[in-house]
């Protein structure tokens, strides 16, 4: 991958607006085929960095660039990139097959051309007989294609979206999760997709950026980021987790907060403050005195459960952490009662020791 | 469901409601006569009756000392209407409010663009200062403008500086042009910033995106769709252009008469009623239409 040249390469990108620094000299390289989710919480940055990329902002700083043509100060009709936009900016004055031309028409593209290329883009959205209507006429859902039609219609190098279900209801967001990921692999264009929804990212993305507070934290497969969160925040965003704090004191031994020395490998030198990470779902749970010789575990009191239906949430309370350890729903097994003591207990692979 | 298996009280009450709703309606309606009554009495007053008036000397004849005689109605009036002094100033009113309204769209499209694009804060202090001249009468303003465009005024520095020679704008229909533009801009700022103001701006980003310059975005989306704006401005300074008496007499002198001039000397200085009344009639016919336009015109689209 590393001959070949990236769809979009960030260097040192930086975007202040007055004093705020909005994106924070971010470095980032984006494959060309590539489904790219840039993940965070909202005023994070990513939306900027998805609009410098599409041109409706300049980078303060550093440079940005397009399949290897430098392309930070060239106005947004100059990039073979477009944008679906967040309510998807549909023209109102305008019907869908008006809307879905109106890039081909702006490039003076032959007119049987148009036509082609627009009843191609229409079926491959799946609008075929609503053409003609406005896109007051339209539910979100339609909008949507609508949105995504009239982007790719110009088979634009790169395809920018900007958090582009949000404005649609859990599920149908769900069912278009399926569609854009499926049509994404049709079309064959690096997608970058702006989201605050962890679970939208790790659904669809082939990799994720996370940023927080312009910076740029961490990029990976949705896997290394869930496995290997590189700090606390990134493993607090990207699922549940449990955090328990330690500090290291060799580079395979952590000792936690209430004292013990527990195995968790780390390279952050001795005498850093870290968090052991401990999925809810990677978490055992056995009475005190039945934990097994190979895990560790801290002891504490049971103070709810949570019926989910597939699963059960159980809280454990410790005198200094709380816990939550995620159980199938599935007959026999482990059932303690609230109150009860219980054991909560890990193998050396299931935990992480991030930046605290 | 079948009328028997409804309980005898039901279908009481579901005949009771629409029959006591129907007497609330009739009772609000009385009651917003009532209230509108006031309104419509000064209108039917000081509105109707006058404009009867009006249309009922425009077909009558003026006679030979100045009055007008009511029998024997003719088209007399209207007729005069279609001499080629009369319609020159018709037309030349027609061409300068055409011409104005042109102007004040030119001037006020970006202005008002600006001003709809700016922070909050910035667009109050912008719509003052776009209201600030309300503030001075009217009549001031225009003897204003006469001492600007004048001998040895502003204007005439400003040519002579720039080596353009003394030249001298008052009393010229060039002078009249830019006292209309600047007395009805205004009128043109405001509805333009309303309705760009209305304008989701993502649109100008996505029409960028999809390749489209400037100057096109322009054309194709901001333009028409702030097209209720500039149909709504141009009629608001067409109309009272078309019909401006104060603005030409001050600015323009004797030389160029417009309609709403030539109407008051109609009837003051011709004794010349029926004329001075057809013509009015055939104004308000102008007005009318370009009204008409707005209404039918402004309400789609958006």
């Amino acid at each position: 991958m590393s001959d070949q040249v990236a769809a979009v390469k960030l260097a040192a990108i930086t975007k202040r607006f007055g004093s705020v620094v909005a994106v924070d000299n971010v470095d980032l390289e984006i494959a060309d085929g590539e489904f790219f989710a840039l993940l965070g919480p909202s005023g994070c940055g990513k939306t900027t960095t998805l609009r410098m990329i599409a041109g409706l902002e300049l980078p303060t700083e550093g440079s940005l660039k397009i399949f290897g043509d430098e392309a930070g100060t060239l106005p947004p009709n100059k990039r073979p990139v477009n944008t679906v936009f967040q309510d998807y900016a549909l023209f109102p004055h305008m019907t869908v097959e008006v809307n879905v031309a109106f890039g081909l028409k702006m490039q003076r593209v032959p007119k049987v051309e148009i036509a082609d290329r627009v009843r191609e883009a229409i079926s491959l959205v799946r609008l075929e007989g609503l053409e003609q209507r406005r896109s007051q006429q339209l539910s979100g859902g339609q909008r949507q294609r609508v949105a995504l039609a009239r982007a790719l219609v110009n088979r634009p190098k790169v395809l920018l979206l900007d958090e582009p279900l949000g404005a649609l209801d859990l599920k149908l967001r769900q069912e278009m999760q399926g569609e854009l990921k499926a049509l994404q692999r049709e079309v064959g264009i690096t997608f970058v997709f702006v989201t605050h929804d962890q679970e939208e990212a790790l659904t669809m993305a082939d990799r994720i950026g996370v940023l927080n507070e312009g910076e740029l934290l961490q990029v990976g497969t949705p896997a290394e980021i869930y496995e290997h969160p590189v700090n606390r925040f990134v493993a607090n965003f990207i699922g549940q987790t449990n955090l328990l704090d330690a500090t290291v004191v060799s580079n395979d031994t952590v000792c936690l907060a209430n004292g013990a020395h527990i195995p968790g490998k780390s390279d952050l030198g001795v005498g850093a403050r870290v968090a052991v990470c401990l999925r809810p779902e990677r978490a055992e749970m056995q009475r005190p005195d039945e934990v097994p010789a190979d895990h560790q575990s801290v002891v504490g009191r049971l103070e709810s459960v949570t019926y989910l239906g597939n699963a059960l949430v159980y809280t454990v309370v410790l005198d200094w952490a709380r816990l939550e350890v995620r159980r199938e729903n599935q007959p026999g097994g482990y059932r303690p009662y609230v109150g009860d003591e219980v054991a909560v207990s890990w193998t050396l692979d299931a935990i992480s020791v991030v930046r605290a | 469901m079948t009328m028997a298996s409804v309980r005898p009280e039901e279908q009481e009450a579901a005949a009771a409601t629409p029959e006591y709703e129907k007497a609330a309606n009739r009772a609000a309606s009385r009651r917003g006569l009532l209230l509108s009554l006031p309104a419509y009495a000064y209108l039917v007053l000081f509105f109707a009756v006058p404009l009867g008036i009006v249309m009922i000397y425009s077909f009558a004849t003026r006679n030979r000392f100045g009055g007008t005689d009511l029998s024997g109605w003719n088209l007399e009036a209207y007729r005069k209407l279609g001499e080629p002094i009369v319609r020159d100033i018709l037309f030349r009113s027609l061409w300068l409010a055409i011409l104005t309204t042109l102007i004040c769209l030119a001037v006020s499209y970006p202005f008002a663009y600006f001003m709809a694009t700016r922070s909050p804060l910035v667009r109050n202090v912008m719509l003052v200062f776009v209201m600030i001249p309300f503030w001075t009468n009217f009549l001031v303003r225009n003897y204003a403008w006469r001492v600007l465009l004048g001998n040895d005024g502003l204007f005439t520095n400003i040519t002579e500086a720039i080596g353009l020679g003394e030249r001298e704008l008052l009393f010229t229909t060039s002078a009249v042009v830019i006292g209309l533009v600047y007395g009805s801009l205004p009128f043109m700022v405001l509805p333009l910033y309303a309705s760009i103001e209305r304008i989701d701006l993502s649109l100008v980003e996505a029409s960028r995106d999809l390749y489209a310059s400037g100057f096109q975005t322009f054309r194709r989306i901001l333009f028409p769709l702030s097209m209720p704006g500039v149909i709504a401005g141009s009629i608001l300074v067409f109309v009272p252009s078309l019909g401006a008496y104060v603005t030409p007499e001050i600015l323009g002198g004797a030389k160029t008469t417009l309609l709403g001039s030539y109407i008051v000397t109609q009837f003051l200085t011709a004794r010349n009623w029926p004329v001075g009344a057809s013509l009015s009639f055939v104004l308000m016919a102008v007005m009318l239409v370009a009204t008409v336009v707005y209404f039918r015109t402004g309400g789609r689209n958006l």
